[in-house]
């Protein structure tokens, strides 16, 4: 008995690194999320993280919240925004109930545009909203606004217009070349985002997109070295998803924060929560801000790290450990660490100073129990506090207890107690 | 066919080491290919989870 | 959502001819690898016997322009995309190409450099460092070992198992499980092995020979192989079982595993088998399987009052280790031994020797051992001449000491019992608790003998006999300040190839007026010897 579900573990646990390994993502799409995302309803908001109501939600999450309702018109003002939200009229749904993420508060309403990226060798789709330094901190300012209403009204639709151009752009390729050049896709994913830029300008050329909204887009993109992150959320997204509901597989499909819990799911679980209070963000802090002034871990970005990326090819991206005061030898340490508690290592991506060792892919929750080695987030700082943008970034661990109860269920559904 | 303890016999070991860090020493003087385990109780002493992983890992 | 096979997808070998070359390629749809990657594995790859061309890259048009150049062209190839790897090789032979090609993803995996310096926490960690280990040896603490242990099986491991307080039902599952799959388990409380020449745990340094010897006692062990040596033959494997192996609470399960190991094993030609008495049932089973096997097999269990009835030729008994060693290795080289016992005669000038300076009240043996087996096997050498020893860890009929810390007459004390041992350690590396137990005796007028042991080898203190011979220049001392006179009858276990340098410890000890005998059942029996004549 006992040797026989060891054996369909290992078995299950197999399958899920295979189709994490094989996975194929293609950026399909650009569009508004209402006309994409299953299930999307009317005033809903989702958001990053396990489910939360507005009671219970962290500050960071809450003043996206009122930016969203402002964007999207449901609101004039902050304080009718939260009259309407005290008085329960809006539904928030988590972001991984409907196959998508989004960095930090991970806020997405329907108006908002979404990355449409398809497994092309599983067939199943994941979204993820674009990434930004203020709204999605908190911040719901007129001027934290004007980013999101740029991006619904020229960058994405000049982006979407060159992408159906090409029809598609496959970012395997771009992720295994970017790991080669620096970046762990989480906090730096800088070579990713060049990479996107250079293989999207030449098609929205082509594509007639008029020269103004062309060149508003041209230089969004060349400035904005973090652009890259929301794709790398989708691709890990729709990777992650494709190990999803393995029966007796303990390997990690989802990792997400709302800044109030941390939660984790398993592929044998279903689609169950494991969670436990967010922990706090070890980090470095923008000018004017300090460790008083931080929020809890947040985000839905975890997801790059559920499969292999982010923390877990700090190898290859020592240039960011500096954020923890870490060494080069630090970096490489975490990357190695990180496969003691994964099923195996990817044989696409590689990183060059770790001898093009593969990064650790496919958590498996009996290890980390284990080994008690945490999986090594990178992550963004959010202010405690609604309004405010960025305010640093950092490393950190999810809480033991969230694995401990998964295996604890498993051990429960599995007929192990 | 042999069993794996013949085999052990006829090609000579190669070890894992777990626990006392000195007999991987001697195994190493002796050319034999040694990986030392860092031991430390499963589940960082939890016995409750240390038991439930006997059964699982 | 339907899932493709992505293994049909991705692989795809082909070898054929063209002109005098035999050429070969594989491709692997959509693996991305960086083409200064790609440019070591092709070195890596021209290097290997028979390969004359190497390409290795992705399937861009330049690429794929640069292949048909090279006389590659075909559809497959043809068709590969930019995210395609294509390793495309010439070679002198079909059968060279094809050596590559049949195993081209280990060529694309990178042996993890540096490996060594970093940790493995857990045993799946070590295995995906050492994927061919076949052997864990297991000295975590007791209330885990038994996991552990099961891991490795699971694993494929045969585990050598140093861990004591391991529960015998535990021992039990562990060792059927391993059974069951031709694994086998040393142990718990197992602490040595010599394995095709390589010593695991307390083990000494033995020429390799035809005599392959199975024991369920780890200095009994050491005394048999460093013994087999010093006659001139050696040890093909020296396969511990644990102490309690052939009690009838497990039934010999490992003994008759490493027993028909060592009979399919081409090097072996005689096998030996140590052990303390086996159990009633365990005995007859194991004599039963004895008679079976086609290699001569000599036993000793020390202690054993009763052999059953039912003998073949084959199976020879021998009464100590060291007759044990003899008998095998004249049994391997067809030859008496080189001779490692002193005669009777000079026995009794050593003894007389040694008593004459003796005070009327001295007459008693205090053994103080650090190994385990030297005192049980120092103890039946005493019950053979009627004498009733105390012990700590009695043998059979023989009474126990009410506190071990004290000795009462004749004593034999094992110093690397559990009592003493607890978050201590053991006597062969730590010397400590001899020493104070020895220096203890020393005040005692009574005492005639100590009778000690001084075990070399790996993992042991890397000067026993140092460790000991300030302490044992003191108990003489007090004894002569007593007016009397000390003796020490002491063996070293160990050969000329140890760390320890074998002569040095002999000749320290002789210099500080011990009685060095060649093996531990005869300091036993010049003690023996001694006390009788001390009693007449």
């Amino acid at each position: 008995m006992a040797k026989d579900i060891k054996h369909e573990i290992e078995r299950a646990n197999s399958e899920a690194a295979r189709r994490m390994v094989a996975a194929d993502p293609v950026l399909v799409d650009i569009a508004p999320a209402g006309e994409v995302i299953p299930g999307f309803k009317d005033k809903m908001v989702l958001h990053s993280g396990p489910p939360v109501d507005w009671q219970h939600m962290c500050g960071a999450q809450k003043g996206a919240v009122i930016g969203m309702l402002l964007f999207e018109g449901w609101a004039k003002s902050k304080d009718q925004a939260i009259k309407i939200l005290e008085d329960g009229a809006i539904t928030f749904e988590p972001n991984h109930h409907h196959q998508a993420v989004g960095p930090m508060a991970g806020t997405i309403t329907p108006s908002m545009w979404v990355f449409v990226i398809e497994n092309k060798t599983f067939g199943n789709r994941a979204f993820c909203r674009q990434v930004e330094g203020r709204q999605q901190f908190g911040d719901y300012s007129q001027e934290a606004l004007q980013d999101l209403i740029r991006w619904r009204d020229i960058w994405a639709p000049a982006l979407r217009a060159g992408l159906r151009q090409v029809g598609g752009l496959s970012l395997k390729p771009i992720i295994a070349r970017a790991l080669q050049m620096g970046d762990e896709l989480h906090n730096r994913p800088n070579a990713a985002s060049s990479l996107f830029a250079n293989a999207m300008a030449v098609p929205m050329m082509k594509a007639g997109v008029p020269k103004e909204a062309l060149i508003s887009t041209v230089d969004y993109l060349a400035g904005h070295e973090l652009f890259f992150l929301g794709l790398s959320m989708a691709s890990a997204k729709a990777t992650a998803d494709a190990a999803r509901r393995i029966e007796y597989s303990t390997v990690v499909t989802a990792m997400a924060r709302n800044g109030t819990e941390f939660g984790i799911q398993v592929s044998g679980l279903e689609d169950e929560w494991f969670t436990a209070p967010a922990p706090p963000v070890e980090g470095l802090f923008l000018p004017g801000y300090g460790k008083q002034d931080a929020g809890l871990d947040m985000g839905d970005s975890a997801i790059n790290e559920t499969v292999g990326w982010g923390g877990f090819a700090l190898g290859g991206a020592p240039g960011i450990l500096s954020l923890v005061g870490g060494t080069p030898e630090e970096a490489l340490s975490y990357s190695r660490e990180m496969q003691q508690i994964t099923v195996t290592t990817s044989p696409e991506f590689r990183i060059p100073a770790l001898g093009f060792e593969g990064t650790a892919i496919g958590i498996d929750v009996r290890k980390v129990v284990q080994t008690n080695i945490l999986p090594v987030i990178d992550t963004a700082l959010a202010h405690k506090d609604p309004g405010h943008p960025i305010i640093g970034a950092g490393l950190v661990r999810p809480p033991l207890e969230c694995f401990r109860k998964a295996l604890l269920r498993f051990a429960e559904k599995y007929g192990l107690t | 066919m042999k069993t794996e303890l013949e085999e052990l016999l006829q090609n000579g070991p190669v070890v894992i080491n777990l626990g006392v860090r000195e007999f991987a020493e001697s195994l190493q003087g002796q050319g034999v290919e040694v990986v030392h385990v860092d031991w430390a109780p499963p589940a960082g002493g939890d016995t409750e989870m240390a038991e439930l992983l006997d059964k699982l890992l | 959502m339907e899932f493709v096979d992505v293994k049909e997808l991705r692989f795809l070998n082909r070898v054929e001819w063209i002109g005098s070359m035999a050429t070969g390629y594989a491709i692997r749809r959509n693996l991305y690898l960086d083409s200064v990657f790609l440019m070591q594995v092709a070195k890596r790859l021209s290097e290997e016997p028979g390969i004359e061309q190497v390409a290795a890259l992705m399937g861009t048009e330049k690429n794929k322009r640069l292949l048909v150049g090279m006389g590659f062209e075909n559809t497959e190839i043809l068709s590969a995309g930019p995210n395609d790897l294509i390793i495309a090789l010439k070679g002198k032979s079909p059968s060279s190409v094809n050596a590559i090609l049949d195993n081209v993803d280990a060529w694309l995996l990178r042996k993890p450099s540096g490996l060594d310096k970093s940790v493995s926490r857990t045993l799946d960690q070590a295995l995906v460092r050492q994927p061919h280990a076949n052997l864990i040896v297991i000295s975590v603490p007791g209330d885990y070992a038994a996991s552990e242990a099961r891991r490795a099986l699971e694993r494929g491991l045969n585990v050598f198992m140093f861990s004591s307080n391991v529960p015998v039902e535990d021992e039990l599952s562990l060792k059927r499980y391993a059974r069951e799959r031709g694994l086998i388990v040393m142990g718990p409380d197992c602490g040595t092995a010599i394995i095709a020449g390589v010593g695991v745990g307390f083990s000494n340094i033995v020429r390799r020979g035809p005599i392959g010897v199975i024991g369920a006692m780890g200095t009994g062990l050491q005394e048999f192989t460093t013994l087999v040596h010093q006659s001139g033959s050696g040890i093909s494997h020296a396969i511990g079982t644990g102490s309690r192996d052939l009690l009838d609470a497990i039934g010999g399960i490992s003994t008759l595993s490493a027993l028909e190991a060592l009979e399919a094993d081409p090097q072996t030609e005689v096998i030996a088998l140590l052990s303390k008495p086996p159990g009633a049932k365990t005995l007859v089973l194991l004599v039963e399987r004895i008679n079976l096997c086609i290699k001569p097999v000599v036993t000793c269990f020390l202690g054993i009052r009763k052999y059953p009835s039912e003998m073949d030729i084959r199976f020879r008994t021998t009464h100590t280790l060291d007759e044990a060693a003899a008998l095998a290795t004249q049994m391997a080289v067809g030859k008496p031994a080189v001779r490692t016992a002193i005669g009777d005669q000079e026995l009794k000038t050593l003894v007389a020797r040694e008593r004459a300076r003796m005070t009327p009240e001295q007459k008693y043996i205090r053994g103080i051992f650090a190994g385990g087996t030297f005192c049980y096997q120092a103890q039946q050498v005493m019950r053979d001449a009627g004498l009733v020893v105390h012990s700590n860890a009695p043998l059979d009929g023989m009474p126990g000491l009410a506190d071990p810390l004290r000795s009462v007459e004749h004593t034999l004390v094992d110093i690397g019992a559990d009592e003493f041992t607890q978050a201590r350690p053991h006597p062969m590396i730590d010397a400590t608790l001899r020493r104070e137990r020895i220096l203890a005796e020393a005040q005692d007028p009574q005492v005639a003998v100590l009778l000690l042991d001084f075990v070399l080898g790996y993992n042991a203190s890397p000067d026993p006999v140092g460790d000991l011979l300030g302490t044992i220049a003191e108990a003489k001392l007090t004894a002569s300040q007593r007016g009397g006179f000390l003796s020490v009858a002491a063996s070293v276990c160990g050969t000329e190839r140890d760390p320890q340098h074998f002569q040095e410890q002999i000749r320290a000890l002789e210099e500080a007026g011990v009685v060095v005998l060649p093996s531990s059942a005869q300091a036993a029996l010049f003690s023996r010897m001694l006390a009788l004549s001390l009693q007449a």
